[in-house]
């Protein structure tokens, strides 16, 4: 039996840290379901590679596990569960009476430079962090677990419309953040 | 003619699922006329694309 590289295994739980870490938001925590993921998997298989299809397989298993840790949270202690008003007011005060934008988004210019700045990235990371927990959640679950609308509601309890309001409000703040501490410090 | 908020939640639904003809041409004229919803939209996509790449980049910081 081949025992797997040690190098490999390196690679895949850096991808996974990475991976709980979005979603999770909480380092400890993210520590101790890659860990098990990786437990889970070597039970489960003899040897490991880096190739791409192994890497689908952990994170299959890593979504179930982080799916556990948020069940398990929520049953422990329950958002406090902000109502669908407080949600439309936050989107309200981001637009006028008459409905234009009280602050244009402005052009952010070429992505992909962006996109390469490593100052970016943190810049990205902090904007992420300030999100409240329940709209980071479902956010996350679309985004970074790429769940379908139709999964995540399930999971969280929540009809259509709450969720298509939680992603946009998730999606006008992150920019908003975004626009101040990365493309605001620019001159375009 | 949509306002920029109602084009706003048009936008961020695209990316949740297809929206309807009707909404798509309202949003196409408002687009056109709107630096602002024209700016957002690229905005979304960048968002999606970065998170995709902070979550699969393999390269080390």
């Amino acid at each position: 039996m081949t025992s797997p590289g040690e190098q490999d295994i390196q690679q895949h739980r850096a991808y996974l840290m990475r991976y709980a870490l979005l979603q999770l938001r909480n380092q400890e925590v993210a520590e101790d379901v890659v860990q098990e993921t990786l437990l889970a998997a070597l039970q489960g298989l003899a040897g490991f590679s880096g190739n791409s299809s192994q890497r689908t397989w952990l994170t299959g298993i890593l979504k179930h596990k982080i799916i556990d840790v948020m069940r398990r949270k929520a049953r422990e202690q329950p958002l406090t569960i902000n109502d669908d008003e407080s949600e439309a007011d936050a989107i309200d005060a981001i637009f006028s009476a008459n409905g234009h934008w009280q602050q244009p988004p402005a052009n952010w210019g070429d992505p992909a430079k962006s996109l390469e700045d490593s100052k970016f990235r943190e810049m990205f990371e902090i904007c992420c962090r300030v999100m409240p927990e329940r709209t980071a959640r479902a956010f996350m679950m679309r985004e970074v677990m790429e769940m379908s609308t139709e999964e995540i509601c399930k999971e969280l309890k929540i009809t259509q419309a709450n969720l298509w309001v939680i992603l946009h409000r998730a999606r006008l703040s992150l920019r908003a953040c975004l626009e101040i501490k990365w493309f605001g410090t620019r001159t375009n | 003619m949509l306002s920029c908020k109602e084009a706003s939640v048009l936008l961020s639904l695209s990316q949740e699922q297809p929206v309807g003809w009707r909404a798509r041409a309202g949003l196409r004229l408002h687009l056109m006329l709107c630096r602002g919803c024209r700016n957002f939209r690229l905005q979304l996509d960048m968002i999606r694309t970065a998170i995709r790449r902070f979550r699969d980049d393999d390269t080390p910081r």
